[in-house]
């Protein structure tokens, strides 16, 4: 396994796991791995995403200050997720919670 | 292909007692308890010798070949590993040292010093292409080679794709005495005098597709009372510039000294297997990638703390530093280098990925039995404390997935199997039953 898929999942499943604990007051993960690629689903029942573009733009937060004061909050988590994933598919809705599901191919 | 998994590291049974030192510090846990007496797993064993510095009974040790090998061959050239010359301390210099290698028998001494030279030539040639991948990882070191093919294969092509100065220095002097001499290149023997487990390795089972250029690899411990001897009966001796190197090759002994060459560009010197461990972690995290050069050794302080080395590092550098303070002064000596270019030193073909932690070929198998490690590994004490001989409660995990251990070799776990038993057994004897329920 190159080392470097190995940190794109880590940094791609560590930016939806933050992203739920802190929006979506925790949520739950589900990860299936086969020969060819592995899918992370993160869901949560939070407030949901009211502006997914707006949402997905670098330093765009909605973190509170107490979350800010602890160092998160920058904003970066969406793209980095984009970034360090092949597949990134977000379902969302107001008041409906968040689910995102990431595909990281091991193969290019 | 049992070559192919020749070890120069071994082990004197007699003198093993069992004792879990080797088994925690190997650095690809290649080392297990059976029997009580160690046991090397071939294929994961990379000759850095940690073991044969660690062992507390002098159990392990290298195989070289014996001094008398070299009466095989009529035209007999030695190769002294720089490391040689600090071994002897004041008043022996390179000068001594090398005149005494030819009074104990060798016709020709080419110092590996010399090569090493050539070869940082050649690796500045190397570097300047940008199409290389960084940092590169120098590829001096047989040890480190071995253990980025076993463990770091994303690392391969990192690699620095030049041959080693004693590759360098062997073909360069049968090229010499063959030409100058007329020998002809049957009659001559070439040696290698080493510090170095690994390289007795490299010479005996080469990297894929090669064949070496040295005949055999003597021990530094080995020549040293006999060189010594030689040195003392002979007193005070004229110093002829006999084929002299610079102060550059001479410092590949010692930690720093092969990178010391690259003046421009940021590099690394790490020492110790260990150590090198970390930084190629940090290497394959992609942290380095600012970094243009790694130099590393697998032993502490560089070549002078290699196995085979008789003197102690830290003084044997002290002497070394010494010889290349000298040379700096007499750069008058110094003959000049042959100039090489660089495509005739490269490396005609790669190293391979040698798989050999791999759990199966099938990645969901894999999966599988990675799951099964980490349940396993949950239901031991977490003690590493060795009594299975395996170096950690997680190895012993592993070594029962690949089927070659049992749960039962843990003492704990076997301690619980017996005090079960002994409940049954006084649950039948009191109760008439074997139900824990029938109180």
């Amino acid at each position: 396994m190159a080392p470097d898929i190995v940190k794109r999942t880590s940094i791609a499943m560590y930016e939806a796991e933050i992203n739920a604990v802190i929006h979506g007051n925790g949520g739950q993960a589900h990860v299936e791995i086969d020969e060819n690629k592995i899918v992370i689903t993160i869901s949560d029942q939070g407030p949901g995403i009211e502006d997914l573009e707006l949402a997905m733009q670098e330093g765009y937060s909605t973190a509170p200050d107490s979350i800010r004061e602890m160092g998160f909050g920058a904003g970066m988590g969406l793209s980095n997720m984009k970034k360090n994933s092949d597949i990134l598919d977000i379902k969302t809705a107001v008041n409906e919670g968040t689910t995102v599901n990431i595909t990281v191919f091991f193969k290019k | 292909m049992e070559q192919y998994y020749f070890h120069s590291v071994t082990l004197d049974k007699s003198k093993c007692k069992g004792c879990t030192n080797c088994i925690k510090y190997c650095p690809t846990e290649a080392i297990r308890v059976r029997n009580g007496k160690a046991v090397i797993i071939n294929e994961r064993c990379i000759d850095c010798g940690v073991c044969i510095r660690i062992c507390p009974y002098h159990a392990k040790k290298a195989v070289t070949d014996p001094l008398d090998s070299i009466k095989n061959y009529s035209y007999k050239i030695a190769l002294p590993a720089p490391t040689l010359y600090g071994q002897f301390g004041p008043g022996y210099s390179r000068e001594r040292i090398v005149s005494a290698l030819k009074l104990y028998g060798f016709d020709y001494v080419f110092e590996v010093a010399r090569a090493a030279e050539i070869v940082t030539n050649a690796t500045k040639c190397y570097m300047s292409n940008k199409d290389i991948k960084k940092p590169v990882i120098s590829s001096a070191c047989p040890a480190v080679v071995r253990f980025i093919q076993i463990r770091f294969p994303n690392l391969i092509e990192n690699l620095l794709r030049i041959e080693s100065p004693m590759e360098v220095a062997a073909a360069l002097s049968r090229q010499e005495v063959n030409e100058k001499y007329g020998i002809p290149m049957e009659k001559i023997g070439v040696f290698f005098i080493s510090p170095c487990a690994a390289k007795v390795t490299s010479v005996k089972a080469p990297y894929e597709n090669r064949v070496s250029n040295v005949d055999g690899v003597l021990s530094i411990k080995d020549i040293f009372l006999p060189l010594l001897d030689i040195m003392m009966k002979q007193g005070k001796v004229t110093s002829e510039p006999f084929s002299l190197s610079s102060a550059i090759g001479v410092s590949w002994a010692m930690t720093g000294g092969e990178s010391s060459a690259f003046k421009d560009g940021r590099r690394i010197a790490v020492h110790g297997i260990h150590n090198v461990n970390d930084i190629l972690e940090e290497a394959v995290k992609g942290n380095l990638d600012s970094i243009d050069f790694i130099e590393a050794l697998a032993c502490p302080e560089g070549c002078l703390g290699g196995p085979l080395a008789v003197e102690n590092p830290f003084i044997a550098k002290v002497n070394l530093i010494n010889e290349i303070e000298k040379i700096k002064v007499n750069q008058a000596h110094s003959v000049p280098q042959k100039h090489k270019d660089v495509k005739e030193l490269e490396w005609k073909s790669t190293v391979e990925y040698r798989p050999i932690m791999k759990l199966d070929d099938d990645m969901m198998k894999a999966l599988e039995k990675m799951n099964m490690i980490d349940k396993i590994t949950e239901g031991f004490p977490g003690l590493d404390c060795g009594a299975c001989g395996a170096p950690s409660c997680r190895a012993l995990a592993e070594d029962i997935v690949r089927e070659n251990a049992k749960e039962t070799d843990c003492i704990f776990k076997l301690r619980e199997k017996v005090n079960s038993i002994a409940h049954q057994l006084n649950q039948i004897d009191s109760t008439g039953s074997m139900n824990d329920d029938d109180q």
